[in-house]
């Protein structure tokens, strides 16, 4: 069960982050979360949104150089010690975390962390059978 | 008071410098003719033949050959010798990677030799001076030339080779030398540390022959002031021999050329026509007592003007300018050349797209080299260390093309300017050529 990632090219200069969210703003985009890994000359940055087919028509309409990930969604419940449970669950099952980042929504009493893993299918049977919950793409969307 | 290496040759008149070219010239390009078939062909196609050619005056028939003949011609086409006879090879880079190689008898290292030891005199060298080496050694020229003229002045000569600036130093410090011999950047860096680190009382250095690379008037002022030293400029090239075919003296107004070797004309580039003296254009060689690797009429692709003008040193031969630009797109780069087209055949070869720019820059007198490439879809990937592999992969293949480190820069699709549909490949914030 995966989400899926929009990652971007961005060159690392002054003005660039802002020269593509006028892109996602004119185009009526919306993103539900965000984050940037950055080198001295260019960042990656990755993004989640509802709508991927249409977001990744417009990025490339734009001439931005993109692709997308399949990721994890994992819905963490907004108290201590719920996301070390779901690291350990992880980290017990030898599943190797390349990166992550948290987004919160609306709702009330969660968090939701985005989690890039090594394998995804193994991933997704051990966090659910341990009862952490893992949202798709069309969750996303209802978010 | 002025040293010569041989006074007779370099103070001598017109018209017995004429008149060595005249007879060498005629029985080089007998020679050619009879031994090189590549060059031989050529002669025909322009319909000259040795008999033509009586004096100076006729070379403007010969056709040219250029760095096109010596890539055509790799390795052994344009030899005139018997390999036998051959003791050494010198490399540089050529246009699309292949390396020019150029054939020497002991004869032609002796010339060359010659010609070295005639710039080590000219800045003051004798053979009471300690000659300090730091060009390579190996394939590159700058280190086995000065160090063959350093042996005919009778200099103890310190045979350094490039690198390890503290040993460079120490040397120096312990071993009292008084003339240094590398590119006019490395020299600046070692005014800079050997300030830097307080030596400057330690050693004994009085003049310093820099060439392999463009440096302008204010490098030269910085130069002779940090290392407190006389700097004197010297040009030359693997093609024709390697440093000393010319060099400047006392006066460090211009490079006098050894003529009773290298015959200098100077023609516009894109006609071939043969401009007369004082005007700018491409300096064309030839080498009239060369063996082994004899060019007839080589086109440098340096643009700079000669003159005659009588000089205070007394020396006759005729001066050039310092190269005031190219006349192709070749750069040079810590002493390397470098072709834009050698960087667009990697790129090419490693999947890039050939939208790319050069930049070349001078940072603490320290030449810079930085290729800009724009990404693409099939670069890209989600993960940092995946782009950054990549990235060194790249600045592996550029660095075993170019012999020099390239960084790399992916920039943004389409963030290259592009003129009138063609992109701006080179942007040299050196500003070398006054």
């Amino acid at each position: 069960m995966t989400v899926q990632q929009i990652s971007v090219f961005l060159e690392n200069r002054p003005g660039g982050l802002a020269e593509f969210t006028k892109v996602l703003s004119e185009n009526n985009i919306d993103m539900r979360a965000m984050c940037i890994a950055e080198t001295p000359d260019f960042g990656i940055l990755r993004i989640i949104v509802d709508d991927v087919y249409n977001t990744m028509c417009t990025m490339k309409e734009a001439g931005y150089i993109c692709s997308v990930t399949k990721v994890l969604a994992v819905e963490i419940p907004d108290k201590p010690g719920s996301l070390l449970r779901t690291l350990t669950v992880l980290g017990e099952s030898n599943i190797n975390l390349e990166y992550s980042y948290a987004f919160t929504t609306r709702k009330k009493d969660v968090a939701y962390m985005i989690l890039r893993v090594n394998d995804n299918e193994r991933a997704t049977e051990v966090l659910t059978e341990h009862g952490i919950k893992l949202v798709d793409q069309d969750g996303i969307s209802r978010l | 008071m002025e040293h010569y290496y041989q006074p007779e040759i370099e103070c001598a008149s017109r018209e017995e410098i004429l008149k060595l070219q005249n007879e060498r010239l005629v029985k080089q390009v007998k020679h050619v003719y009879d031994n090189v078939p590549y060059y031989r062909n050529k002669m025909e196609e322009a319909g000259v033949s040795p008999e033509d050619i009586r004096s100076v005056e006729d070379l403007h028939k010969l056709p040219f050959i250029t760095k096109d003949d010596l890539r055509d011609a790799y390795p052994y086409g344009l030899l005139a010798v018997p390999l036998k006879d051959c003791v050494r090879i010198q490399s540089t880079s050529g246009t699309t990677g292949r390396r020019v190689v150029a054939f020497y008898t002991q004869h032609d290292i002796d010339l060359w030799d010659d010609c070295c030891a005639r710039a080590i005199m000219a800045a003051g060298g004798t053979n009471e001076d300690v000659v300090h080496v730091s060009y390579g050694y190996g394939l590159f020229t700058g280190g086995p030339g000065l160090n063959g003229g350093s042996h005919k002045v009778g200099s103890l000569t310190l045979p350094m080779s490039s690198g390890n600036t503290d040993r460079q130093i120490q040397f120096m410090c312990d071993l009292g030398s008084t003339i240094l011999c590398c590119t006019p950047s490395y020299a600046a860096y070692l005014g800079e540390t050997i300030n830097e680190k307080g030596l400057k009382d330690k050693i004994r250095l009085k003049a310093g022959i820099f060439g392999a690379e463009a440096w302008t008037e204010e490098m030269r002022r910085d130069i002779e002031k940090s290392l407190g030293i006389k700097a004197y400029d010297i040009y030359g090239l693997t093609e024709i021999s390697g440093p000393g075919v010319s060099f400047e003296c006392s006066e460090q107004t211009g490079m006098h050329i050894n003529e009773d070797h290298f015959i200098a004309e100077i023609i516009n580039p894109k006609t071939g026509e043969v401009l007369p003296e004082g005007e700018k254009g491409e300096l064309v060689f030839t080498s009239i007592t060369k063996q082994a690797f004899p060019l007839l009429r080589y086109r440098t692709r340096d643009i700079c003007v000669l003159t005659r003008k009588k000089c205070s040193c007394g020396r006759t031969h005729v001066k050039m300018t310092k190269p005031m630009g190219r006349s192709d797109d070749m750069l040079i780069i810590k002493g390397v050349n470098v072709f834009p087209s050698q960087i667009e055949t990697v790129l090419l070869n490693k999947g890039y797209a050939a939208n790319y720019q050069i930049i070349v820059d001078r940072i603490n007198n320290s030449d810079t080299l930085e290729v800009q490439v724009e990404m693409t879809s099939e670069m890209f990937s989600d993960s940092v260390s995946e782009v950054s592999r990549k990235e060194k992969v790249l600045v592996d293949a550029l660095k075993s093309m170019l012999g020099i480190y390239a960084k790399v820069k992916l920039v943004a699709p389409k963030s290259i300017t592009r003129s009138e549909g063609k992109a701006v490949r080179i942007i040299d914030k050196r500003n070398l050529y006054q």
